[in-house]
């Protein structure tokens, strides 16, 4: 009977008897009987470690993952970038692991100074003052932001253009039906946001994404105008690589950045946990969603880190709460923090060249394949999407058998009629994703392969 | 017990002694050093200009840090040991289930045939995530007698938000506008928070002179515009609402859903089921009662369960098993849709699996025994020293006052908490639930030992007997931590949360 109790027998009685008891069942007499369950959880027995270890290898076998076998040109949101065996060590380590949120900042330190230098690396890739601690992944951060909106704005409409990751929007849908927030999908051509298309009065929120979920790097300006125009917060979805080398959302005109934080340093681990980025402007400070880690002092004058601004938070607050998040992802800004420090200043631009010149080596051969289209003309950063004779499921399963994960068919992310593409193209439109771990002979075996696959 | 045996779970042996802070990494960044290294791609290099039009390249060099590996290593492993952890020490924190987590769920994750699966490969490649998924949504059934899940949500907070919504199509399906959510005022604060955002007023209800939901006071708020009520039980207070089914008759009579909130499901495992006492909606923390580990606030895992009648609303996609044995992804008929940008988090999800699968159906329920033996346990070996608020048997969890210590010499709950640091323990949780003088809530969870217990009250008794002879000491405690007490409001009137505000500053 495998467990992890500490409970000799022994033992057990004479606690019980402590208690005046003679059985363990008789802690739970107080628990009517009409409830009891009878005749325990109608599961399989327990078994040993190695014996469960048998049937997760088993699944595992079930899987195929990025690794020797198949070749990542896969992304629309979860990129393979090199994350090395000095950061799986350090975030690795239990003291991180295991701990709880840092209520007790006496004995937290270790946490709180590493998201207080976690908080430090995206606010500079925001290019504004504030981020917090993290939220659960890109897409909850994103309704946490369009609740702030609606919140300094005492609106309700939230313009989104279609080039935000279609899960995103599907999310910000779901959340929309309890916050009663009417959500409007501006569509793209040629990868563009059309914002002339909607009528933008009395906005509460604009949000664009960078890159947007199609690779495509849009001109920030119209988007920062219509915001101000309306009087809507101005929400970017960002990605922190391109951050290094390309303008910050901030630099834009950002009043609130968030994205996905899974390429600082977490595995694709099959969708999550991953890390929601968030930062904003001091004016939205305390409608910040989530928690904050504040520099201050200890009784003998030391330097010392506390979560403040507590005052905003579920457990204070309650209905009036700014959000209910309490549990984020703090695991994943340490790991960030850990992944941002390895990297360097140096590091991290050179990642994000990498990327950019990798993308568009890919970029410039596929296209001159027989039938092979830009879904869009416009400049991309790591990620672009192509077009195909074929139905993009079809190609993409040939190039799974030649051993290579040839990127993500928009058709498994997003319904047919969605604003982002035209109709009856986006079936055909796969994302292929180039990050700094794709050699030249990879991308040279990626194209050779889709050639054979769209014929 | 024949012969002395020394606490496995007592931390005062451990070297949290220094007393200078650690620099930031900015501060030990020197320009020039690194410590990164790629792959050779052999991708002729071409100038990032060649390729990204002017317009949309930084001006200015984003400054992270300049360090070497050994430093990052220093640094970072530094700040660990300023920590404090459950594999460290007994951590009793009430409400948060800080058991023991076995390093072999870790290792299930670990493995690269999982953690390396791109989240929208298709599901041809994922087969044994989607068995996993599936596996585990059928297992969390049987343990909370509910009819399907949503594994998505991130942490119980959004399991909640989840539930609410669920709730709310429900009714709406149902042609029926309902506007009021009852909540006990003994709840978690995301309780109300989760109700507000999911569009519903929060009505409060008190406890009465025994912990327990005041069912008179809950008849008088219940109406035809009650959407549901969020209980907790075991409730905050760690006792079993032991009429829990005349409270679900009257929601359901009203047409009324019961939420049920599984922050205490630790205590009921394979002995009562929410399904069973007449809970219509579950959200679990496998964080909590499935020992996955916490990672210092996050990732946790929220799934949330439903009667049948609430099936066809689970957000989806949901990986679900073919007839013909395969596994693929279908999306619920009337679903509210996505809770999360892909499917939870998977690699929790995968560790709680693990654990559920080496403990069985009877080692479940040997965990929430023995869960209830330990706090019991310390609850009447404390009774001298800090009698509990309520007297009843507890469940997982004692909700103790040190009232009579702030009478008689002025020191509160927080003293208590912080003087516990220093005798090698984690502090209990302090004030909550609100509704009890000076609360000290302590979770001792079933993998500490009897020796550990019996050390953790000898340190409280301590503490107590300080509080008579030396109170100051208590109220500035703990001295022999990495920092002592911190300045919060300092932290709060000047904000300081990032570097470049602190050399502003």
């Amino acid at each position: 009977m495998p467990d992890y109790l500490p409970h000799t027998d022994e033992e057990r009685e004479s606690m019980l008897a402590f208690l005046g008891l003679e059985s363990i069942e008789d802690l739970f007499d107080h628990v009517p009987s009409a409830v009891r369950l009878a005749g325990g959880l109608h599961l399989p027995a327990g078994k040993s470690e190695p014996d469960v270890a048998a049937d997760f290898d088993r699944l595992g076998s079930a899987n195929r993952g990025t690794t020797a076998n198949l070749v990542c040109f896969a992304g629309a949101g979860a990129y393979d970038h090199e994350v090395p065996a000095v950061v799986r060590a350090l975030s690795s380590r239990s003291e991180f692991v295991t701990a709880y949120t840092p209520y007790q900042p006496e004995v937290a330190q270790g946490v709180l100074q590493a998201i207080f230098e976690y908080q430090t690396m995206i606010s500079r890739l925001s290019g504004l003052p504030i981020a917090n601690a993290s939220l659960y992944d890109g897409a909850t951060a994103l309704v946490e932001a369009v609740n702030m909106a609606a919140g300094a704005t005492n609106r309700q409409k939230l313009l989104v253009s279609s080039g935000v990751h279609p899960h995103w929007r599907a999310v910000v849908r779901t959340f929309a039906r309890g916050t009663g927030h009417e959500l409007i999908e501006v569509p793209l051509v040629d990868g563009i946001t059309q914002w002339s298309a909607v009528d933008t009065r009395g906005a509460a929120a604009v949000v664009a994404a960078y890159p947007n979920y199609l690779g495509v790097l849009e001109d920030l300006s119209e988007a920062k105008a219509v915001a101000e125009e309306s009087g809507a917060l101005f929400i970017v979805g960002a990605d922190p690589i391109a951050a290094s080398v390309l303008r910050t959302a901030g630099d834009w005109g950002a009043d609130v950045v968030v994205g996905e934080g899974q390429p600082l340093g977490t595995a694709l681990a099959f969708g999550g946990p991953y890390l929601g980025l968030f930062a904003c402007t001091e004016a939205q400070i305390r409608r910040l969603p989530g928690r904050l880690v504040g520099e201050t002092v200890d009784t003998g004058g030391r330097r010392a880190f506390v979560t403040t601004l507590r005052a905003r938070e579920q457990d204070i607050r309650r209905e009036k709460a700014t959000s209910n998040v309490c549990t984020n992802q703090t695991l994943m800004a340490v790991t960030a923090a850990i992944q941002l420090g390895w990297l360097g200043t140096q590091g991290l631009r050179d990642v994000a060249t990498r990327c950019a010149v990798g993308a568009h080596y890919a970029h410039d051969q596929l296209l001159e394949i027989s039938g092979v289209e830009d879904a869009s003309t416009q400049p991309f950063f790591r990620e672009f999407a192509v077009t195909t004779p074929l139905p993009a499921a079809h190609v993409l399963s040939r190039l799974t058998d030649e051993g290579i994960l040839g990127g993500i068919a928009v058709s498994a992310l997003a319904t047919a009629d969605d604003p982002s593409l035209p109709t009856g193209v986006l079936d055909r439109t796969i994302l292929i994703a180039v990050t700094e771990r794709r050699t030249r002979e990879e991308i040279d075996q990626l194209v050779a392969a889709f050639a054979k696959a769209v014929k | 017990m024949t012969k002395m045996i020394y606490a496995g779970g007592r931390a005062a042996s451990a070297p949290l002694l220094g007393h200078e802070t650690e620099p930031t990494l900015f501060e030990i960044s020197s320009p020039g050093r690194s410590a990164y290294q790629l792959r050779t791609t052999g991708i002729p290099a071409v100038p990032l200009s060649d390729v990204i039009p002017a317009a949309h390249l930084a001006t200015d060099v984003v400054d992270i840090a300049e360090v070497s590996e050994r430093d990052l290593v220093g640094h970072f492993t530094r700040l660990s040991h300023r920590q404090f952890s459950v594999d460290l020490g007994a951590y009793p924190l009430g409400s948060c289930t800080m058991k023991y987590n076995p390093k072999f769920c870790d290792a299930v994750a670990a493995d690269p045939r999982f953690n390396t699966v791109h989240p929208a490969a298709p599901a041809a490649l994922t087969q044994g995530w989607l068995e996993l998924m599936v596996t585990l949504e059928e297992t969390l059934c049987e343990v909370t007698g509910m009819s399907a899940a949503t594994l998505q949500p991130a942490a119980g907070a959004a399991g909640e938000l989840t539930g609410l919504l669920l709730m709310r199509a429900y009714h709406e399906a149902n042609g029926d506008v309902r506007r009021r959510v009852i909540i006990p005022d003994s709840a978690h604060g995301t309780n109300p928070a989760s109700v507000t955002l999911g569009g519903y007023d929060v009505t409060t209800i008190p406890s009465d002179e025994r912990g327990l939901v005041d069912l008179a006071a809950l008849k008088a708020a219940l109406g035809p515009d009650v959407a549901g009520i969020m209980l907790t039980n075991p409730n905050t207070v760690g006792l079993f609402e032991d009429e829990i089914t005349e409270i679900a008759a009257a929601v359901h009579d009203v047409g009324g859903l019961l939420y049920y909130d599984g922050a205490n499901l630790n205590a009921i495992l394979g002995v009562v089921r929410p399904g069973d006492m007449g809970f219509d909606i579950v959200h679990m923390n496998l964080h909590k009662t499935f020992a996955t580990p916490h990672g210092g606030g996050g990732p946790g895992a929220g799934p949330v369960a439903v009667s049948s009648r609430l099936v066809e609303f689970l957000p989806g996609p949901k990986a679900t098993r073919l007839e013909d044995g395969r596994y693929d992804w279908t999306t619920p008929s009337r679903s509210i849709g996505r809770v999360h940008g892909w499917h939870g988090n998977a690699m929790v999800l995968a560790r709680a699996l693990a654990y559920i699968n080496v403990h069985g159906g009877d080692g479940l329920t040997r965990v929430a025994q023995h869960a209830v033996l330990n706090a019991n346990w310390l609850k009447k070996r404390l009774s001298a020293t800090l009698p509990a608020a309520y007297d009843r048997p507890c469940m997982h969890e004692c909700v103790l006052t040190s009232s009579q210590l702030k009478a008689d010499y002025g020191v509160r709950a927080l003293d208590v908490a912080k003087s516990l640091l220093e005798e090698g323990f984690h502090a209990p949780t302090v004030y909550f639930p609100l509704i009890v003088d000076e609360a000290l809530m302590f979770e001792p969870t079933e993998t500490e030992s009897v020796q550990t217990l019996e050390a953790l009250a000898v340190a409280l008794e301590t503490i107590a007997e300080r509080s008579r002879v030396d109170p100051d000491a208590v109220r500035h405690a703990p001295q022999a931590t990495p920092v002592t007490r911190v300045d919060e409001a300092r932290a709060a009137r000047h904000l300081i949360p990032t570097e470049d505000a602190a050399q502003r500053a």
